[in-house]
């Protein structure tokens, strides 16, 4: 017979688990992963599986120092190394992408306290301490499909990102004449991915297809990613005087879809309810777009997403929902 | 402060256990500015540690004469003087050192260590006292400062102890052998071919913030083994900055109601 056991609320709980959610993050990135695999070759394999494993070595070794319990199953240490992966260039020497790896774990998550506890993204300030302190590497992009004539080139063929072109066009630059000139792509190798870049940033299709999957899984809301990119794009349509074509590129290239469906939508580091998330998409991309046109910074989505970050405290504080039958205080009458 | 320590008491505890700039947060400023290679640090360690010695000494001397309203500003005058003798002194013999630290050698007027230790201790105790720990103070402030220039020129730059004729100039060229640090990365080409290359970060004020993080967890961790109690803010007296605090406990206590 079954016993009837009489519990204190919640009472409703629902079936979402860390690691279920961290499986549909990861499953959500596998298109983006294939579409590396196929424009910068086999060496995006190896790139990731080093992020990966020196995630969690270095999760392992943290939490046995700091004697708490491993949480290696959760696969919150595989989805940092695999965001982590996807912003490094595929020529990244093994070793720096281990570092970023250890740095992102042990600096940003583990001395903050663990998952739940990272004041910022993790995978995002491991690329930033990365893009400080080795900016060469991090900034030299092999040109897509240049693996195919040659297994061993992945170091030879180097090609400028479209960003690096269109901020010619931000200081006053012609975009007809840059596309017939060939300095950038057409839009729909921007879409499909045949661009310079880092593993996970250059296929839009990609990752488009794993956002929307995110969204039908309830894994994320569309609040974020939508605002992020919906200010850049308006930013960039009045800064382009109009120009749908510029507009499309700003949004297209760079990290700026990686970044507002994988990393800016992050649990932990933005805010819970829904102006929240509206007022931490539009900073981001506001600041994205500040670094994009006004600074000497090709690329700010990393940048922004870190500020933001840091103010979701402040703006949670702000946000603060009302409990249910709330009635302000009214003010004493003098 | 009222317990009287042996002398050797007052030189060792500046070094670990009050560790001006690793327990007691002081001097903080200077310190992660300078420190991008150890030559710097060293320098700015050994200025640092003179004015410290001699203000201590001449401020002991003085304190049953300065009024103690006015004990601030007599104090600022005492260090000031001795910081533009050793500005003075550093511009005549050491100019590369001169350069490399820049502002912050004229700025050890305002550094709150030997304002500090001024206001805790040599107001407070006799000529001995102060100037061992004056002496003591300056060591712990030299070695945090080493520590954190060889990590930082180390990961950041690949070097160690560049710039090392530039401080030995005042005896001469070519001392030593004319030894003017190692840059691992021209020394050992190998290092170049598995493309190592230094942590530009650890260069940068970030990267000094962070090497300061570890030292001051590395620091607390020692001195606690040494049974000094753990820096937690429950009260006054368990205030870290006790011992540097110009605040009489009871003054605190009294600080704290008027506030609560």
């Amino acid at each position: 017979m079954k016993k009837l056991t009489v519990t204190s609320s919640p009472h409703v709980k629902s079936g979402a688990t860390v690691t279920g959610i961290m499986l549909d993050v990861l499953i959500a990135l596998l298109p983006a992963l294939i579409a590396a695999v196929h424009i910068f070759g086999p060496r995006t394999l190896l790139v990731c599986a080093v992020c990966i494993g020196a995630c969690l070595l270095s999760e392992y070794i943290a939490e046995k120092i700091m004697r708490k319990p491993t949480t290696l199953g959760d696969l919150s240490a595989v989805v940092t190394g695999l965001l982590l992966a996807f912003n490094l260039p595929v020529g990244i020497p093994l070793w720096m992408a281990a570092v970023g790896s250890a740095a992102a774990i042990i600096v940003v998550k583990q001395m903050f306290g663990g998952l739940g506890q990272n004041f910022v993204n993790p995978a995002i300030t491991g690329r930033i301490i990365l893009l400080v302190s080795f900016s060469q590497a991090m900034t030299t992009f092999a040109a897509p499909r240049a693996w195919v004539e040659n297994v061993n080139a992945a170091d030879v063929v180097t090609t400028a990102t479209p960003l690096a072109a269109l901020s010619q066009i931000d200081r006053g630059g012609n975009i007809a004449a840059q596309l017939t000139a060939g300095e950038i792509p057409p839009l729909s190798d921007m879409f499909f991915g045949y661009i310079g870049g880092s593993l996970g940033e250059v296929c839009a299709l990609a990752l488009l297809i794993g956002g929307v999957f995110l969204i039908a899984r309830r894994v994320i809301s569309p609040i974020i990613p939508c605002a992020f990119v919906g200010t850049v794009a308006v930013i960039m349509l009045i800064a382009g005087k109009g120009d749908w074509t510029f507009m499309l590129y700003e949004l297209l290239s760079g990290g700026l879809l990686l970044g507002a469906i994988f990393m800016a939508t992050d649990y932990v580091t933005s805010p819970v309810n829904r102006l929240g998330k509206l007022i931490f998409g539009i900073g981001c991309g506001v600041i994205t777009a500040v670094i994009r046109l006004f600074s000497n910074l090709p690329e700010g989505v990393s940048y922004s997403i870190m500020i933001m970050n840091i103010l979701t405290p402040l703006i949670e504080k702000t946000t603060l929902a009302k409990p249910f039958g709330f009635v302000k205080e009214k003010k004493e009458a003098a | 402060m009222a317990e009287k320590k042996s002398p050797g008491k007052e030189f060792s505890k500046g070094i670990i256990k009050q560790n001006p700039v690793l327990r007691l947060m002081l001097g903080t400023c200077a310190t992660l500015a300078v420190t991008t290679s150890l030559v710097n640090g060293f320098g700015m360690g050994l200025s640092v540690t003179v004015v410290l010695v001699c203000s201590n000494i001449v401020i002991s001397l003085l304190r049953k004469v300065i009024p103690n309203k006015v004990r601030i500003p007599a104090y600022i005058l005492v260090i000031a003087s001795f910081v533009t003798l050793v500005q003075m002194v550093v511009k005549a013999y050491v100019p590369a050192l001169d350069k490399s630290l820049g502002i912050f050698l004229p700025l050890i007027v305002v550094n709150c260590i030997i304002l500090g230790r001024a206001e805790a201790f040599a107001g407070k105790n006799s000529v001995l006292a102060s100037a061992l720990d004056g002496l003591g103070m300056g060591v712990g402030f030299t070695a945090a400062c080493c520590a954190m220039g060889i990590i930082r020129e180390l990961i950041g730059g690949g070097t160690f102890m560049t710039g090392l004729q530039s401080l030995l100039s005042v005896f001469g060229e070519h001392v030593l052998g004319g030894f003017d640090g190692v840059d691992f990365f021209a020394k050992f080409p190998i290092l170049e071919k598995i493309s190592l290359q230094p942590m530009t970060l650890f260069l940068l004020p970030s990267g000094g913030f962070f090497t300061f993080g570890i030292l001051i967890a590395i620091t607390n961790r020692i001195a606690e083994g040494k049974g000094e109690k753990k820096a937690e803010l429950r009260d006054c007296m368990h205030c870290p900055m006790a011992a540097a605090c110009g605040m009489q406990p009871e003054s605190c206590e009294e600080a704290k109601e008027e506030t609560a």
